[in-house]
């Protein structure tokens, strides 16, 4: 008798610790997952914040002297040449070909730039610090494989061997990568920055803000205060909890044609997909509102309904400064989500190409998880390191944002 | 003047009603001390008149700004050259887009004729603008002076300023429903456009879908196919992947921190849910595409098997780690609501922790967590940026998951994403796919929130 329990507490023993067991790796396993996605983000796309750059004598670019006008000069062939005497070598028509694919077609740009800035003659021993190439940038921050046929890399063996010497006489610097942050979008991944992007982003943010969070207080506050308890009041809460789980490319989907078609505002424009973005957040909005305004206690409400206010008087003066923090800690928590949204600003067309940092609410405009996308798309090496880039940029506002959140969470607890 | 320059204007005047309001308000009462003579405090006497002045003008500026282009381009029509008029309804709407974008640009176009046009359109819209802002003036002037007749000293300034918030406020709480019909309006509108090319039966049980764009109407094969079937097959299967790891690891991870985890451990645990529920879709989409699929692949055939690029395993995988958090923090709320008598009597039964969790919190839990794995199944189906990069675009009716399928969503991007008419059978089918979209959802939310607010009254 005593040996059959003993045996079957074994059991459930050992069934105990295997459900333990999985409960645990479980927990385990999805914290792996976070930790190998942030990582391998991490991996590609710390490089990219560093971006080569091949200084270039400036005695070598321009005639010695009083400086040519500087409409009239030549800067494409001027950058070639001081490659070529870096190099000391004396380039034929081909080898100049290859030499031009070294350097990026800003850099002609760049020495523009810097003659127009210096005016009259030139220092003898100065320098000028162009971009390099996608392709050189790639070779100087080890991302292919140098031994691999050479129809299978991007670079030529005389490309390898001239970014040796430049390595060699220590022209090759790798400095902070500020086009990143500067530019807008380019074809060339070594000139593609998220500055327009960052900037359609915020102006959409600013626009749902603008329109969600008065419309979702109130909505909170009618649903909680004011609502008397009909099947009408059901129907509004079942919508906007049915609201706050519909998928977001329906809303996509409504600004399209409610917006952009009936309404005829402009595709791509920031005021569009801020507007379908406050429709996405403002169920979250409500819903989160709707909690704080239930966690002000009702003695509050009765003591000021004692004392001869009105109960508008209650939740202005009373109700909505106590529920206040955690109001605008949900609302923020809702706009992170929407900071993040892509795909309804595909369907308003925010997929366009865009070079200008927009500035007003109509101009065409993308935002920053749509510029992760076209990135993500480009085939080219340099720019799979820039998309990491950019999503950790993202991922980098998003924590901002929540960690506001939880801070004002914090200093009320206290 | 512009439109931002208006709202500053009747910025302005609310400020200026406001004050005045106020004062008319103390005035009458006997100064500033006296507000006791008054019905309600000085302030409301002032929000009184500031209402006045500033709701009149902008229920004129928004339905101004609904109808001034509409209005400004059949004057412009009008206005036109005989030979313009002549057109036919598309050539003039061609015509008048690119007036539009001429009046858009700085230069002046090279056309005489339609920089002629471009210089009237410009001049309709400035004169339009005045009349507005002529408009907007005297209507606030009247609403101000309107204000001015009705304050004194028993005027209920407090009740009617009360009114118009509790307006304001069931206002503001119908943008949802207006938003739930908007989208049903606007989409099944579309949907019906297309319903007429497409009939509905070869839309639900078609086994093609290729829609290929008409480029002439004489072409052959122009029609396209729209057999839904294979979209919702590939749909399906990617969220069957999903939930396979959303429903174990959501549930497990549930279990341990409500069950099992210590305070501090579970301090730890949940946050590491919720920043997987805060990475947004477009980072696992790239995350998918870039390491899953490779490492999928390369596993695929080291075994001998056959992997398409784009497989639904590696986007339903990643998918079903998107959706773990949602899972794991429904379940959370459903295990701990049961109430800790449940669990206390099987305690001093001699149950163990696992078979508490198994056989009495997790019956008694069942409907929170069901209504919780319908609610992420309705976020399965609808996600998209993860399947829009890691999955296909090929329509297979299959069930494999190593091969390339495409899903609903996939297809309304893709369909949509880029210029495109508004008539052609290729973009409406977007939106007939929206609208399948929209109820299955609907459908799922529905009946997910039901189960978990019946629960949650169940144990309140």
């Amino acid at each position: 008798m005593n040996r059959v329990v003993e045996s079957r507490l074994r059991r459930r023993h050992r069934r105990e610790r295997t459900f333990r067991g999985l409960c645990v790796a479980s927990v385990l396993v999805a914290a792996l997952f976070l930790l190998v996605i942030l990582g391998s983000l991490f991996r590609q796309g710390a490089s990219a914040f560093t971006q080569t750059r091949i200084s270039l004598p400036v005695p070598a670019m321009l005639p010695a002297g009083d400086l040519p006008d500087s409409g009239a000069m030549d800067y494409d062939a001027a950058v070639l040449d001081a490659l070529a005497a870096l190099l000391a070598i004396d380039p034929d028509r081909a080898e100049r070909r290859e030499l031009r694919q070294l350097v990026s077609i800003d850099a002609a740009f760049v020495l523009r730039d810097y003659v127009e800035s210096s005016p009259g003659r030139v220092v003898s021993d100065a320098s000028v610090r162009v971009p390099a190439s996608a392709k050189v940038d790639m070779a100087i921050k080890g991302e292919f494989d140098r031994t691999a046929a050479s129809d299978r890399r991007p670079l030529s063996d005389l490309q390898i061997d001239w970014i040796d010497r430049l390595v060699e006489l220590g022209a090759i610097e790798r400095t902070f990568n500020t086009a990143l942050f500067t530019n807008g979008d380019s074809r060339e991944p070594e000139l593609a920055g998220i500055r327009a992007a960052l900037m359609g982003s915020v102006l959409m943010l600013l626009i749902t803000l603008a329109v969600a969070f008065p419309i979702g207080v109130a909505a909170a506050v009618y649903l909680e205060e004011f609502a008397p308890r009909r099947a009408w009041i059901r129907l509004l809460e079942l919508s906007i909890n049915n609201l706050a789980a519909v998928p977001s490319i329906v809303f996509g989907l409504l600004g399209l044609v409610v917006l952009i078609d009936w309404l005829g505002m402009p595709r791509s424009a920031p005021l569009v997909g801020g507007l379908v973005l406050a429709l996405l957040t403002l169920p979250v909005i409500v819903i989160s509102s709707r909690s704080a305004i239930r966690a002000v206690p009702t003695s509050i409400r009765e003591a000021s309904l004692g004392l001869g206010a009105s109960r508008m008087q209650v939740v202005s003066h009373h109700v909505l400064p106590q529920a206040m923090p955690a109001i605008v800690t949900g609302t923020i928590i809702g706009l992170s989500r929407a900071f993040g949204e892509t795909a309804p600003l595909l369907m308003i067309g925010m997929v366009a190409f865009i070079v200008d940092v927009p500035s007003g609410v109509t101009d065409p405009a993308t935002a920053l998880p749509v510029q992760i996308y076209l990135w993500a798309d480009s085939p080219e090496r340099a720019f799979a390191e820039r998309t990491s880039a950019a999503i950790l940029v993202l991922l980098g506002f998003l924590l901002s944002m929540n960690l506001l959140a939880a801070a004002i969470r914090r200093k009320v607890e206290k | 003047m512009d439109l931002t320059s208006i709202l500053l204007l009747l910025a302005g005047l609310a400020v200026g009603a406001f004050l005045f309001g106020r004062s008319r308000a103390q005035a009458l009462g006997g100064g500033v001390g006296a507000a006791r003579n008054l019905h309600s405090l000085p302030d409301y006497y002032g929000y009184f008149a500031a209402l006045c002045a500033v709701l009149p003008p902008l229920m004129v500026l928004t339905l101004w700004a609904a109808f001034e282009e509409r209005v400004v381009l059949a004057l412009l029509a009008n206005g036109l050259p005989d030979h313009l008029q002549a057109l036919s309804p598309g050539q003039l709407d061609l015509f008048l887009n690119s007036v539009r974008n001429a009046a858009s640009a700085a230069s002046v176009p090279a056309d005489p004729v339609l920089a002629a046009a471009t210089d009237e359109y410009l001049s309709l819209g400035r004169s339009s603008r005045w009349l507005l802002s002529g408009l907007a003036v005297v209507l606030g002037a009247g609403g101000v002076a309107a204000a001015w007749r009705s304050i004194h000293p028993a005027f209920r300034a407090r009740n009617r300023v009360e009114t118009a918030i509790r307006w304001f406020l069931i206002a503001a709480s119908g943008v949802a429903v207006l938003t739930t019909v908007g989208i049903l309006l606007a989409v099944s509108f579309e949907a019906l456009r297309f319903f007429r090319d497409v009939s509905l039966s070869e839309f639900l049980f078609g086994t093609t879908w290729s829609p290929q764009a008409a480029i002439r109407d004489d072409q052959i094969g122009s029609a396209g196919r729209f057999g839904m079937l294979p979209l919702l097959s590939g749909t399906l299967l990617i969220a069957v992947i999903a939930m396979a790891v959303a429903i174990p690891v959501g549930i497990l991870s549930a279990m341990y921190t409500a069950e099992y985890a210590s305070t501090r451990v579970r301090a730890l645990a949940r946050p590491v849910l919720e920043i997987l529920a805060g990475i947004p879709t477009v980072v696992y989409g790239f995350f998918a595409v870039l390491m899953v699929a490779p490492w999928i692949r390369t596993i695929g055939e080291s075994l001998g098997l056959n992997v398409a690029a784009e497989s639904a395993l590696a986007a339903g995988l990643v998918m079903g780690f998107m959706i773990v958090p949602l899972v794991s923090s429904l379940s959370d709320e459903a295990i701990r609501a049961v109430p800790a008598s449940i669990r206390e009597g099987a305690e001093a039964l001699g149950a163990t922790r696992s078979e508490i969790a198994l056989d009495i919190v997790l019956p008694a839990a069942m409907p929170g967590i069901v209504g919780g794995i319908l609610l992420a199944v309705s976020r399965a189906i609808g996600e998209t940026m993860i399947v829009v990069m890691a999955a296909g675009l090929a329509a297979n009716l299959s069930f494999n998951p190593l091969e390339s399928v495409t899903t609903v969503t996939v297809q309304i991007t893709t369909l949509l994403v880029g210029d495109q008419e508004f008539d052609s059978a290729r973009t409406l089918a977007a939106f007939a796919l929206g609208l399948v979209l929209f109820i299955i959802t609907m459908l799922l939310n529905v009946v997910g929130l039901g189960y978990v607010r019946r629960y949650r009254e169940r144990y309140e």
